[in-house]
């Protein structure tokens, strides 16, 4: 093995790679732009559509009523509304979006709150749609208001106080620091984007420095040349391996950059102050470094396992169907990541579950060394593994030669 | 000097069966000669040579190149070679200069070597102009002339030429043909495969007819018409292939 010649392979491919704007807009600019346009474009999207929804003067029907003056008082003080005539077709209009709630009051519904009987008001919404929702909650809100209005005096008409009634009050109290709760919701999903990230940002130049040079006609020429095939494959996998640590901490990068702004910008307008405060996400520098030294085995496994797969193909486009199946196989334990499972002996083997899981845990600043040490040696023997049998492809004339 | 014992090449394949690309070939190249192997499509020359080069590894047999075994020290002979084909290609992102400099660091150059070579070949093949554009961006010529740099730049004293004029313009494959004669006159050893009988005539000091993997008849052009009685090089090679030959469809 030559230092000299990996690190001339080396150079070479980070020029090549440098000047593909395949590989530029995957591996640096997508993770650099993914997270702003995520947070800041989609937050806007969202905000405007929600805002337009709340501002937009909802239509809705009230079917029957008409022996039940009070209930129809308190509908018609409802601000915001337009209460439309109602038609036999509600049913249709709300489907067509044309009227957005419809309220159902039973004939005698008056009477039956007279007689202290249990009344049943209905209303109807489309489910799924942001409009109807808004419509609906205003009118489900005015009807609980009055309901409580009406307990209040049925009480004080009997001489009870309100406690009869609710005798005590049950409420959650946080008391993690707040960055840990923004850890805690988020961390699955650092862990997620960051292993996610690595295997994206490694996919092309494993496949163009692979079956892209077998495609070019240059494999030929390269192995014309007195380098060994040990250090031919360790240079273009070392610079497959900084295209996946580049892109992962490109993206962590521009995510915690991302959640800081928009933790700054909520932090201006009082409503957003809240939402803000469970979004605050204080990374630590040594996080952060503990992320990247446990994702380098990992990184190293796709690297290598994708240089693995990709040699075999003939050309380009045949390296992407080969390489394709291993997103999923990445995806699937690094979603589950993100459900409640804790880590343990055994998840610690389990190779991307366990770094991601870790991930989660390393975020809220949970150091749980024995699982660290298993999943870090774990993750190595299995880079390793994946490392020998890309050098093995690597020196087959069969992969190399496939015609 | 190369120098072939028995070599032989067989590959496995699923539908195929297993093939006899090269069938125990003994040859021997002398320095400051030209030797030509001239065969149909499929013949073995291509495995042959890759085999010289060590790209692929013999099944049985070997071969010494400059006095090095391409089984035991592999490495060793490819820095005494220089490969050119119409497979082997250029990097398209890498510029004319930055290709032969990537091959001459391979090939072990210290960088005041490497920068003295390369000036001197630059200048030598006319290649200033386009030193700096990228390879993608060069035209027919000027790519096979930084193809022959690249086999240049670490000085080698065996060049091996697998069918280098396949689908070159007639300017472009007359600066292959005149520079493999400059290589002979250098006094390097050369085996050049082909199947253009004009290109053999022309140049060859020694001519190999190989077909179906097997070497069938080598000596002088003079020793071919000899042996064989025929004036017409196309004809000695019909004459000797015919019997082995089965068409490349079969193949």
């Amino acid at each position: 093995m030559s230092l000299r010649n990996i690190r001339v392979v080396y150079r070479k491919e980070l020029r090549e790679a440098l000047r593909d704007r395949r590989t530029v807009i995957s591996s640096l600019l997508v993770p650099l732009l993914l997270f702003p346009i995520l947070t800041a474009g989609l937050g806007a999207a969202i905000s405007a559509l929600v805002g337009k929804a709340k501002e937009e003067i909802p239509k809705i029907m009230i079917l029957g009523g008409e022996d039940s003056p009070e209930i129809l008082a308190q509908l018609h003080k409802l601000n915001h509304v337009d209460i439309l005539p109602a038609t036999s077709d509600w049913k249709a209009k709300v489907i067509d979006k044309q009227v957005r709630a419809v309220v159902e009051i039973p004939a005698g519904f008056q009477d039956s709150l007279t007689r202290q009987q249990i009344g049943l008001l209905k209303i109807y919404d489309y489910d799924g749609d942001l409009k109807s929702s808004v419509a609906a909650d205003s009118i489900q809100k005015q009807l609980e208001e009055y309901r409580g209005n009406l307990v209040k005096v049925n009480l004080a008409a009997k001489n009870l106080p309100e406690a009869a009634l609710k005798p005590f009050e049950v409420k959650q109290q946080n008391v993690a620091p707040p960055e840990k709760v923004g850890a805690a919701a988020f961390g699955g999903l650092i862990g997620y984007m960051v292993i996610l990230l690595c295997l994206t940002g490694s996919m092309y130049p494993a496949m163009d420095l692979t079956a892209g040079e077998k495609e070019r006609g240059t494999m030929e020429t390269i192995l014309s040349s007195p380098i060994s095939r040990l250090d031919l494959v360790l240079g273009k996998f070392f610079l497959v391996l900084t295209t996946a640590l580049a892109t992962a901490a490109l993206s962590v990068t521009s995510m915690g950059i991302s959640f800081f702004v928009l933790g700054k910008a909520h932090a201006f307008d009082k409503a957003g102050a809240e939402a803000a405060q469970q979004m605050q996400l204080q990374i630590h520098f040594h996080t952060v470094l503990s992320i990247f030294i446990m994702v380098l085995p990992v990184a190293v496994l796709f690297a290598a396992a994708l240089m693995t797969v990709a040699v075999f193909a003939k050309s380009y486009k045949e390296a992407q169907s080969y390489v394709s199946p291993m997103m999923f196989i990445v995806i699937i334990p690094a979603v589950c990541a993100m459900l409640p499972i804790d880590l343990d002996a055994k998840l610690a083997l389990v190779p991307i579950l366990n770094a991601s899981l870790l991930c989660k845990e390393l975020v809220t600043d949970t150091y749980h060394w024995n699982y660290i040490a298993i999943i870090f040696s774990s993750t190595c023997v299995y880079a390793a593994v994946a490392l020998f049998l890309a050098v093995k492809m690597f020196q087959r004339e069969d992969v190399l030669f496939r015609s | 000097m190369i120098e072939t014992r028995g070599l032989s090449k067989v590959f496995k394949d699923k539908k195929r069966g297993v093939i006899r690309a090269v069938d125990n070939v003994s040859f021997t190249c002398k320095p400051g000669r030209i030797y030509g192997l001239l065969g149909a499509n499929g013949a073995g020359k291509t495995t042959t040579l890759r085999m010289l080069a060590t790209i692929l590894e013999p099944t049985d047999g070997t071969a010494l190149v400059c006095g090095y075994d391409v089984i035991d020290a592999p490495e060793k002979v490819r820095a005494h070679v220089g490969f050119l084909s119409t497979a082997t290609a250029l990097y398209p992102r890498l510029t004319s200069q930055e290709m032969v400099e990537y091959f001459g660091r391979l090939n072990g150059l210290d960088e005041a070597t490497l920068k003295k070579r390369l000036d001197e070949i630059f200048t030598r093949l006319d290649m200033n102009g386009f030193r700096d554009r990228r390879c993608d961006k060069l035209s027919t010529g000027m790519k096979q002339k930084t193809s022959i740099a690249r086999t240049l730049i670490h000085d080698p004293q065996v060049m091996i030429f697998d069918e280098p004029t396949l689908g070159l313009d007639i300017m472009t494959a007359r600066t292959i043909i005149q520079f493999i004669r400059e290589c002979r006159d250098r006094g390097k050893t050369v085996i050049f495969s082909t199947h253009v009988m004009s290109e053999v005539e022309k140049l060859c000091d020694v001519i190999g007819i190989i077909q179906s993997g097997k070497l069938l008849t080598e000596g002088t052009l003079a020793e071919l018409r000899e042996k064989h009685q025929e004036q017409d090089l196309e004809e000695i090679f019909v004459k000797v292939v015919a019997p082995l030959y089965v068409g490349e469809e079969a193949v």
